[in-house]
């Protein structure tokens, strides 16, 4: 027995204890009242959160002590399967909770697939891009990757938990490490910054970043990036200051759309680049023009995604954010009183249970998702910057400890846990901050609330299970 | 680089970027600590009182007694035994339930805030609601003012306080949910003085939201500033004096002091109930679908055609032309004729001078008068001679607002050149298409206040102050315009001739012809002129202005009363009996006296019932 404790990544296992005890201690502080001041009374959050803690350590003990880690990788299959026809039936089955229908009741006990969708498709990626002749370069294979993701993605859609969704993006980091191009990352990012540059300033400065960013990739490639700043920086100068120039002189064009000059202007200079960079040197323009048309289509179709795919909660909290809108009463209350818990808390917080901002309510789902409040309110600087180095603690010592894994399924396992922790990590201590749109998902270990503890549980202790056994394979 | 690394430093960039923002929030920004503070401190708004409102003589026409609106702290609020808290205040458990469902519903939204439960509970139900509060956690009471009225009189003038809604909000900042604003009369003219300004406790709360004490020891509370008080002009007794006069006939009765423009009294009949005032809003409803209008202020609002009345205007501008002078003659025999139509007038000798005309009320004589007028030689076209007879009749004040102090004055109605052109084509109407103008009828409309205006005028041979409403005091200094002379454009000497006039119909011997000897009071010297104004809904309108005495004249009083009939029946009585009263101090008629307050003239308006 000493032997196999001995195997245990003991810091991984510090770095869950404590998440775990700090988000009870907040989630006592932040539901606090006088006539239930015990932390184990079992008719508050608190106390219930002390009974999944206990059973989750006990699951706990269970991955690490009676089963056997060889059945992930055959079970992983049939566990997929089941959860995602898990995912469809609580569609119809569920209650409704928020407008969506994610959750099942079970008696008393309400149990939420998505959450252990994350465990069963991490699982399912290590199974089958852990086979022996898996090539993410191969169609069928990385067809087979996109599928394993999206289905349960497009399904968590449906049931309206867009924010779950949304973690299951953080495969690309996965995807990259196993081979994708840096470029569908790079890509991704612009997407994003184009985006809301789009909205938040204009399509026509998205469309000039985008051909400066172009410009200068294609002068690093083709060793001529003098030459392309030289034509590059006075065209976009000419294209930025248009709006302006033509205001103040020609006021009668005034309706001109700056955004579709800007697009012919740059188009053209993209297509004479194709024409004189042609051959040897230039073999990466088809791909570099392929990114800057798509990145335009991109552009172009903001107002429509924002308008009409996207849903008007959502859309408010973008506005929000971008500082569109400044509704302080409806959409930014959440994280305008968030952000009051948080920068009340100063340097060294108020101390424990002397919060006021997460008590009455200010802060709403102060327990679940905006738990990070109360540790900024009542632990201040000091105590948030603990809470966030740990899981950056955490999330490298994953990243670490795949690499050093023989075995790819146990790898891609590895990664795939850090993917999910990352992703829910950013998102919510964001969302709090105001850095990130409101989007619903619990803080890993802290946050009240039995599945989310439990899945992240299971996600974390059978990767240690897995580590633990390294030698055997 | 290697991809593991790549992902490390990306992963630990974005929570170097969380931390950033958290020093953002924690230590740089201070907003954050400030918005917390009003999170956690309780700011206890401190009323003001409402300033007074005093009568010239010093009678508190406007008063404030203490009410308590009880507060409630939903999220402090307890199990409590809402049968208790009923029988209190007399509610139904229905309305606190409903209030408890309302604030389950919005707690989001009300958080840890204090809202109003109940407004304006008397003084002994807070006393039994203090003695009992313990039992109702969660429950506290606000000492608040409300209005109280000791002189019983001028509910229109005066106006009434409301709370102020959002849409008032919305407007004028300042003014928070739970504040009190005037909404009409001088409670509105006067809001600025009266209001006063709002001070405030701030309170601690601790971690479970209870009260601890005040901030060091109140420090940083800031105390109420009681609102000023405003002396209005009006003469308590003369104002509720003639409200009795004015008692069930539908109309209005004006009096002002001339040499100041001081408004006396204000009266628009039927008005407001002065003990609903109060609490108008418990009341509005009956107010509203009242068919008498009683919010509809008609002493400053309704544009009535003056009548006879307004002879005087027209003989002052025939004089001033040159048209006529004080022995011009004509001839009536019972109306002026013109064309195949007549004007008609009543019995009386004929003919007749400036004076008599004027005794007697001759529709012929200002006929003639104001087709010489407008047919003056010295105009070349009607047109013109109609423009400056409009001049020298808004000259008057007729025509447009005066510019009293009182919020919802209105301008009255005076016809243009383009008024006729529309209705006989350009250019093709003579005097005689017009000739009702000349005795105060068609296109013309005149409110109450201006036509007391013209008395005050008359009494000043020829200026006046605009009227106003509230005396100069040392917080509540009034405006310029207030101060002035306003000549009109009939030189001043013309006016004597017209005052003779006024003078004889009132106090010439009995059997003479005089209209308005009804209006005699021995030793008064009251001039006066009736006024019969037709009125399209049923019977005549009675009209009288009046000054007195005749020489240095003390008071100038407009009455207009709604279809009832000739005007030196019912409207001269009245206004002389005001004059007695504020003259005289008591009533020598008391028969009259007792006649005019029992009659019943509301009847003969006809009325619209919503159903």
């Amino acid at each position: 027995m000493g032997n196999k404790f001995g195997k245990i990544d003991i810091p991984l296992v510090i770095c869950y204890l404590l998440l775990v005890f700090i988000g009870w201690i907040n989630i006592y502080a932040a539901v606090y009242s006088e006539e239930h001041s015990s932390i184990f009374d079992i008719s508050q959050r608190y106390g219930m959160q002390f009974i999944w803690i206990i059973t989750a350590l006990v699951l706990a003990a269970a991955i690490l002590f009676l089963l056997n880690p060889k059945i992930y990788s055959v079970l992983a299959p049939p566990i997929y399967i089941g959860v995602c026809f898990l995912l469809v039936a609580v569609i119809f089955l569920g209650k409704e909770v928020n407008g969506s229908h994610s959750w099942f009741q079970i008696g008393p006990v309400s149990f939420q697939p998505a959450e252990v969708s994350k465990i069963s498709t991490s699982l399912f990626l290590a199974y089958i891009m852990g086979k022996y002749n898996f090539r993410l370069g191969n169609l069928r294979n990385a067809a087979a990757v996109a599928l394993s993701i999206l289905i349960p993605m497009a399904i968590i859609v449906m049931e309206k938990e867009t924010g779950s969704a949304l973690v299951y993006c953080g495969f690309i980091f996965l995807l990259y490490r196993e081979g994708l191009s840096g470029w569908v990352l790079a890509f991704g990012i612009l997407s994003i910054v184009l985006f809301v540059v789009t909205l938040a300033v204009s399509p026509l400065a998205a469309i000039i970043i985008l051909f400066i960013l172009a410009g200068i990739i294609n002068g690093i490639y083709t060793g001529k990036l003098m030459l392309h700043l030289a034509v590059m920086v006075p065209v976009a100068l000419l294209l930025g200051f248009m709006p302006a120039i033509v205001g103040k002189w020609i006021p009668s064009l005034d309706s001109l759309k700056y955004e579709y000059i800007a697009m012919g202007v740059t188009s053209a200079l993209a297509l004479a680049a194709m024409w004189i960079f042609r051959g040897k040197r230039g073999r990466h323009l088809k791909y570099l023009f392929a990114g800057f048309v798509c990145s335009l289509a991109l552009v172009f179709s903001v107002e429509f995604i924002f308008n009409n795919i996207l849903q008007p909660h959502q859309r408010s909290r973008i506005e929000n954010l971008l500082g569109i809108t400044e509704d302080l009463k409806g959409a930014g209350y959440n994280v305008h009183q968030s952000k009051i818990a948080i920068g009340s808390g100063g340097l060294t917080g108020k101390g424990f249970l002397n919060g006021t901002q997460t008590k009455f309510d200010f802060v709403p789902e102060q327990s679940t998702d905006f738990i990070f409040c109360t540790i900024g309110e009542e632990w201040g600087f000091v105590g948030s910057v603990l809470v966030v180095s740990i899981y950056m603690f955490l999330i490298s010592r994953l990243i670490t400890l795949s690499e050093r894994q023989k075995d790819k399924f146990v790898r891609i396992y590895g990664y795939c846990v850090a993917c999910c922790f990352f992703m829910h990590f950013f998102i919510n201590i964001g969302m709090t901050m105001g850095l990130v749109p409101v989007i619903g998902i619990p803080l890993p270990l802290l946050s009240y609330g039995g599945s989310s503890l439990w899945s992240f549980t299971i996600l974390l202790f059978i990767f240690i299970k897995l580590d633990m056994e390294r030698w055997r394979y | 680089m290697e991809r593991k690394s790549v992902l490390i430093i990306g992963m630990l960039a974005i929570g170097l970027i969380l931390i950033a923002q958290l020093f953002n929030l924690q230590i740089l920004q201070d907003e954050y600590k400030i918005t917390a503070e009003n999170n956690a401190y309780k700011y206890v708004t401190r009323y003001p009182v409402r300033g007074l409102i005093l009568d010239r003589n010093g009678n508190i026409l406007v008063g404030n007694k203490n009410t308590y609106d009880i507060m409630v702290t939903p999220i402090e609020v307890k199990e409590f035994d809402t049968l208790h808290l009923c029988s209190i205040f007399g509610l139904d458990t229905s309305f606190v339930k409903e209030k408890f469902r309302e604030y389950r519903k919005y707690r989001r939204k009300i958080g840890y805030r204090t809202l109003t439960f109940l407004k304006q509970v008397p003084g002994v139900e807070y006393s039994i609601f203090m003695e009992n509060g313990w039992k109702f956690p969660g429950f506290s009471a606000v000492s608040r003012t409300s209005r109280s009225y000791p002189f019983a009189a001028g509910a229109n003038l005066l106006g009434y306080v409301t709370e102020v809604d959002q849409e008032f909000i919305k407007k004028n900042p300042d003014y928070k949910s739970g504040d009190y604003v005037g909404a009409s009369g001088l409670e509105k003219s006067y809001e600025k003085v009266l209001k006063g300004e709002k001070g405030y406790s701030i309170l601690l709360r601790d971690v479970h939201n209870r009260i601890q004490s005040s901030l060091e020891d109140g420090a940083y509370d800031k105390a109420a500033v009681p609102g000023s008080n405003i002396v209005s002009t009006i003469d308590g007794t003369l104002q509720q004096y003639g409200e009795e006069l004015m008692h069930n006939k539908v109309g209005s009765l004006v009096a002002i002091e001339p040499s100041t423009g001081e408004i006396l009294a204000l009266i628009s009949s039927p008005g407001i109930n002065i003990e609903q005032l109060a609490s108008i809003n418990q009341h509005y409803k009956e107010i509203v679908s009242d068919p008498y209008k009683p919010m509809f202020n008609r002493a400053v609002m309704s544009a009535y055609p003056p009548g006879s009345v307004f002879k005087l205007v027209n003989g002052l501008i025939a004089l001033q032309e040159g048209v006529i002078t004080p022995e011009t003659r004509y001839n009536c025999n019972l109306g002026y004729y013109y064309g195949e139509r007549k004007l008609g007038c009543h019995a009386h000798p004929s003919p007749t001078n400036l004076t008599q005309s004027i005794m007697m009320s001759c529709n012929a004589y200002y006929c003639y008068a104001f087709r010489a007028t407008l047919e003056n030689r010295k105009y070349n076209s009607i047109s013109d001679a109609f423009n400056s007879w409009r001049e020298m009749v808004m000259s008057f004040g007729f025509g447009r607002k005066l510019g009293s102090d009182f919020p919802a004055e209105l301008g009255g109605t005076l016809p243009t050149t383009s008024t006729y052109d529309k209705i006989y084509g350009k250019n093709r109407w003579k005097a005689n298409s017009i000739i009702s103008l000349s005795i105060g009828q068609g296109e013309i409309g005149a409110t109450p206040l201006h036509l007391a205006n013209l008395a005050a005028t008359l009494a000043n041979r020829g200026y006046y102050y605009i009227p106003h409403l509230v005396k100069e005091s040392a917080e509540n200094p009034i405006d310029a315009r207030f101060k002035q002379k306003n000549y009109t454009l009939v030189d001043t000497s013309h006016f004597h001739k017209v005052i003779e006039g006024m003078y004889m119909a009132v106090n010439a011997a009995p059997g003479a012809g005089g209209t308005a000897r009804q209006a005699h009071v021995e030793g008064l010297d009251i001039c006066g002129k009736t006024g019969t104004a037709q009125n399209p809904h049923g019977k005549d309108n009675a009209v009288f202005i009046c000054f007195a005495p005749r020489e240095n004249p003390r008071i100038a009083i407009a009455t207009y009363i709604e279809n009832a009939g000739f005007g030196g029946t019912w409207a001269a009585p009245i206004a002389s009996l005001l004059a007695e009263k504020y003259l005289k101090g008591e009533i020598s008629r008391p028969d009259l006296e007792k006649r005019i307050k029992e009659a019943n003239l509301q009847q003969y308006v006809p009325v619209k019932r919503k159903k």
